[in-house]
């Protein structure tokens, strides 16, 4: 034998070794880096007025995104009041109806093709769909553009987890006489209950750091909206407008805003990866 | 009576279930109603657009509000290279990523790099966008990218003044982003390579990389593949990171130090002070433009997948 190829091979398994270990290294660093900067940066801005108070103009002291604090709450709110049920229901005729038909494979198709159009396509749709007949920027709209964007998330992770059931829990429970539906809600649902709460939870982690769809929906506002009838204020397009503008204050609260919601976003992705974790092991 | 009873309970769950079918039957194609409709209306609301400048639309340069001349290269232009950037960065990365992560690193250390990696595609697109205008491209422009121009300033897409923001930091930015997408993908693949096969290698004599690079790899490329896609997809559509760092100019210019524009980053800019019909429409027209683009993608990845799950005979 040759020593001599056996070490170079040896060398270049190696270095293939550390460079792996480095491109890791590499992207964990980035995470960091940018946890970093948002708390450092954000962390000053922080205070009970943040919370409490509407923003104020540039050069005067004080003030807070209250009202944007609110308005991506409520709007987040009712878009996974909408989105969630019916992206669930999607999801149950894909799992439990149309698992081998045609029709499915069309949804199926349709939800995934839905879930890599960018989130600004989705915003354009909403104002051609909403926005334009109501002549005027609303709260609504920007809640239609987050459920359109979670309903075939939940559509396909439902399908997903409900796949996970064995058959034989569904063939049980319809040889006891129980109809379909009490069957589909009340054991094969609860049966993949962590696995649903996972998927809706990063559906809803997902939408409430979005800012492209609520450009030309929700729009922004400084003041506190009478009803989401009118543009409503919203953390993420506040962050836009403050970070561009040339003033100082407004760029400090805009790093203020990105810590709360990057660690809201962070916060509900952990919560539901550590859900999911739980279930996985037993 | 017995027998009485027993239809007609049955007949009622029969009710139930009819019900339940079509609420469910009914929300499924809602999701085909949303995409027909958004098509339609993105077609729609571009009419005005598609009538005055037809195909012309996507072969001229020319973006100008005032003179109501709009045109679609450049944004086209900026999409397709900060894309093409960002793959050059993410998929090579990828792979390192997955592979330390799968075969190299024992369990304590795969374990939270792996979540951490994931964590990427957690943080908001937005962030990126703070973090890139304000850290990113200061770091750039006063560390990489004079040392591109002094090593490689003979290519001219590394000529022009440093300025940070450009057409390099977008794509670099938008590398990160899809990083955690196709590593994950990419991490599945490696897994579903059977054990046997490695083994075998390995009795061989082969070296972890040897194995790797004539089984793992050879075995899986169809679903590496896969992965890129759908980073691609990721990619051509990604809005915000990309409006704060990319300067948003329309021209097309050979230097990665430019500014430049992508069809996402321009529609973010510019909607909402659009007020004439024609331009308002050449935006929608712009996005539906995107929307064919990423729709391509994401069919060709979903075809993609699918021959390659029958023939694995795995769930990817």
């Amino acid at each position: 034998m040759n020593p001599k190829p056996a070490t170079k091979r040896k060398i270049v398994d190696k270095t293939v070794k550390m460079v792996s270990g480095l491109g890791a290294l590499i992207g964990i660093f980035f995470l960091i880096w940018i946890l970093y900067i948002v708390i450092q940066r954000g962390a000053s801005s922080i205070n009970w007025d943040f919370f409490t108070k509407l923003p104020v103009p540039p050069g005067v002291t004080g003030g807070g995104i209250s009202n944007a604090i609110v308005g991506t709450f409520l709007m987040t709110l009712l878009a996974s009041l909408v989105g969630i049920p019916i992206g669930l229901l999607a999801g149950v005729y894909l799992s439990e109806f149309g698992r081998y038909d045609r029709f499915g494979e069309l949804v199926r198709f349709a939800a995934n093709a839905l879930m890599g159009i960018p989130s600004i396509i989705i915003g354009l749709f909403v104002y051609a769909l909403i926005v334009l007949p109501m002549r005027h920027f609303s709260g609504w709209a920007g809640a239609a553009a987050l459920a359109i964007i979670m309903i075939p998330v939940v559509a396909r992770t439902t399908e997903d987890m409900l796949s996970l059931v064995p058959n034989s829990l569904r063939e049980a429970v319809l040889a006891l006489g129980a109809p379909r539906w009490k069957m589909t809600l009340g054991v094969i649902f609860r049966a993949a209950k962590t696995g649903l709460i996972t998927g809706a939870l990063l559906a809803i982690a997902r939408v409430s750091g979005e800012t492209a769809p609520l450009l030309f929906t929700s729009l922004n506002n400084v003041y506190w909206t009478k009803s989401l009838n009118e543009p409503t204020g919203n953390l993420t397009v506040t962050i836009f407008n403050f970070a561009m503008s040339p003033y100082e204050d407004w760029n400090r609260t805009a790093w203020g805003a990105s810590l709360l919601i990057t660690f809201a976003v962070l916060f509900l992705t952990l919560v539901a990866r550590i859900i999911f974790r739980e279930v996985k092991q037993r | 009576m017995e027998s009485m009873e027993k239809t007609k309970k049955g007949s009622r769950h029969g009710f139930g279930d009819k019900v339940f079918k079509i609420i469910a039957v009914g929300m499924a194609a809602f999701i085909i109603l949303i995409m027909s409709g958004l098509l339609l209306e993105l077609f729609e609301g571009s009419k005005l657009s598609l009538k005055k400048f037809g195909l012309s639309f996507l072969t001229s340069s020319e973006w100008n509000p005032v003179t109501e001349n709009f045109g679609a290269l450049s944004s086209i232009y900026g999409t397709l290279v900060s894309t093409i950037i960002a793959m050059l960065i993410a998929v090579p990365l990828s792979l390192l990523i997955s592979l330390f992560l799968v075969e190299l690193a024992p369990p304590f250390i795969s374990k939270p790099a792996g979540a951490a990696i994931e964590l990427l595609a957690a943080v908001p697109s937005i962030i990126y966008g703070m973090w890139g205008l304000f850290i990113f491209a200061p770091f750039m422009s006063d560390h990489v990218q004079p040392f591109l121009t002094e090593k490689f300033g003979f290519i001219p897409l590394f000529q022009g003044p440093p300025i940070g923001i450009g057409m390099l930091s977008a794509g670099i930015i938008l590398a990160l982003m899809i990083l955690p997408f196709i590593s994950s993908v990419m991490r599945d693949v490696f897994k579903m390579v059977p054990p046997v096969l490695k083994e075998s290698a390995y009795g061989m004599g082969s070296t972890t990389w040897e194995v790797t690079k004539k089984v793992t790899i050879r075995y899986g490329i169809k679903g590496l593949i896969g992965a890129c896609f759908l980073g691609l997809g990721r990619a051509i559509g990604e809005t915000m990171a990309v409006t704060f760092v990319i300067g948003n100019k329309h021209s097309i210019s050979l230097s990665l130090f430019d500014p430049g524009n992508t069809i996402a980053s321009t529609l973010a800019n510019e909607f909402a002070e659009a007020s004439e019909p024609l331009y308002l429409s050449s935006l929608i027209h712009l996005g539906l433009v995107l929307f064919f683009m990423t729709l391509v993608v994401q069919v060709c990845a979903q075809l993609w997948l699918k021959s390659v799950n029958k023939k694995m005979g795995g769930g990817l």
